[in-house]
């Protein structure tokens, strides 16, 4: 009997369980897969419960529910793994052998690695909206705000979902202008890049956009601490933005067992090879997600596609076959532009987010960084097919490669 | 693509005065470099281009992280040696790509 061990149940961890149950004979894989908590979240849905869009029952379903019968699960919190013996020790005192090891264990925020971020404010007038308790906070303070400067802030890249707090920024201006205060509320957004966000198109655009919604952009700004006592950001260049409520992306590290079993970089992520999604280090280690370094956006779609070239992958590499499927960074995202409006990206390791036509099945074709409504039709439709196709490893009607088709280059 | 002479020596350099061949660079053309930027080199600040030159040549990405881990400098002293942008000036004066982030 060969054994897999799949290390995480969130999008990448349940998704290749159920498509590796289907393939693999009972009688020859034994297949097991750990985490730590009882709940499946589905995360893009945190974006939404602070302006009271989604509640936090609509985005939490037990992650049993979505194990396939035949995969074995255990709830524990895993303390180290030993790569050379292969072996993973779970701190519940199992230890579990593997012929082969899935590394699925995500990325969590690390509010304690920013000096003064995890201190007297937080939870009070700072929140995070990247836990399911953080949003539901923030939920309360949004509601209870009346006037001030609303602050989000990007400690550090990479993050995950590298939209999100663009999206937030403009969901909160939409959620201030129905409430009839916009006027009273500065929004400011701080970020380490240069731009509003990484690549130079969507760049342009996005901050266009910013603009245009009348909040305002701090470019190059990299946080050294938080203030907690005059409410303040202060960054190692000396510049201060005061906030009333602050909303902020935390440095986002990989799981801590990866670092006690020195698997990681200063970071926490895998060392992975951006092709064949095989560990760089140990030929039976797998990396699929933002647990690994690979130089994507740390995004469901990109667990999503990422699976199928692991996928392959691994069946190659189970019948010592050489890896020949290679994953090309592809990632399609969804962004809300406001209240009933979004716009899209698709994009890979060589090729930028470009305007065009994205052609979706049924309800596309959309439109690539225009904005409509269509678009956040399909980023709310998106949950359906998250809970029902997706994570079951159901087939989704798009292309796990990226595709030029319809997109306008220069 | 464009040239420049620094410390005597014809460099080719993109758009923006990165390099586009850091195997060109040499500590007497980084001062050159940096006169540009207005910055004096050290040691103190020939230590971090070749912590940069030494990250990079090995494929790994460059962060203020990992410079301020660097035992080099921290993050702040960084910023003090390098002043507004630092991983973008470090980067050009230590002759090496502008650095860039993934989406």
């Amino acid at each position: 009997m060969k054994k897999l061990v799949i290390l995480g149940a969130g999008t990448g961890g349940t998704l290749i369980a159920n498509k590796l149950r289907k393939k693999l004979p009972s009688a020859q894989w034994q297949i097991t897969i750990v985490d730590k908590e009882p709940d499946h979240v589905y995360q893009p849905g945190f974006l939404f419960i602070p302006f009271g869009i989604y509640e936090s029952r609509q985005v939490v379903k037990p992650r049993k529910k979505f194990i396939p019968a035949g995969v074995q699960y255990i709830e524990s919190v895993i303390e180290k793994v030993n790569p050379a013996t292969n072996i993973v020790e779970l701190a519940n005192g199992t230890q579990l052998t593997y012929d082969y090891l899935i590394v699925a264990t995500g990325v969590d925020i690390a509010p304690y690695e920013t000096p003064g971020l995890a201190g007297a404010e937080w939870h009070k007038s700072i929140f995070d909206f990247y836990t399911l308790e953080g949003a539901t906070r923030l939920q309360t303070a949004l509601s209870n705000f009346k006037e001030g400067n609303l602050v989000i802030s990007i400690v550090e890249l990479p993050f995950k979902c590298p939209v999100a707090p663009l999206e937030f920024a403009f969901l909160a201006d939409s959620y201030l202008r129905k409430k009839g205060i916009r006027e009273k509320v500065n929004i400011f957004y701080t970020t380490p890049l240069p731009g509003a966000f990484t690549k130079p198109k969507a760049t342009k655009i996005l901050g266009e956009l910013l603009e245009k919604k009348g909040i305002q952009l701090i470019p190059d700004f990299n946080i050294e601490e938080v203030d907690n006592s005059d409410k303040k950001l202060v960054s190692y260049d000396g510049r201060t933005v005061p906030f009333d409520l602050l909303t902020i992306i935390p440095v986002n590290m990989g799981a801590e067992y990866i670092g006690r079993s020195g698997m990681g970089d200063d970071m926490n992520f895998v060392p992975t090879n951006k092709h064949t999604l095989q560990s760089v280090q140990w030929e039976n280690v797998f990396v699929l997600g933002d647990a690994a370094n690979i130089p994507t956006s740390k995004a469901g779609s990109v667990v999503h596609f990422a699976a199928e070239i692991l996928y392959e992958n691994f069946l190659y590499a189970i019948e010592g076959k050489p890896l020949t499927a290679s994953f090309d960074g592809h990632a399609n995202c969804f962004i809300v532009t406001g209240i009933g409006e979004g716009t899209l990206i698709d994009f890979n390791y060589d090729v930028e987010p470009l305007p065009g036509s994205f052609p979706l099945p049924v309800i596309g074709p959309m439109k690539l960084l225009k904005i409509n409504r269509l678009n956040y039709l399909g980023k709310m439709a998106f949950k359906w097919a998250y809970w029902n196709l997706l994570i079951k490893g159901r087939h989704m009607p798009i292309s796990t490669k990226m595709s030029m088709s319809g997109k306008e280059t220069d | 693509m464009t040239q420049r002479t620094y410390a005597g020596i014809a460099v080719d350099v993109n758009d923006e005065g990165y390099f586009t061949q850091s195997s060109v660079w040499t500590p007497e053309i980084a001062k050159a470099v940096a006169t540009e930027e207005g910055i004096d080199l050290t040691d103190r600040h020939i230590a971090v281009l070749n912590f940069i030159r030494e990250k990079t040549a090995k494929g790994e990405a460059l962060s203020l992280r990992s410079i301020g881990k660097s035992g080099i400098v921290d993050a702040k002293q960084f910023y003090e040696l390098f002043p507004g942008a630092p991983l973008k000036k470090a980067s050009r004066i230590a002759g090496i790509a502008k650095p860039s982030s993934c989406v």
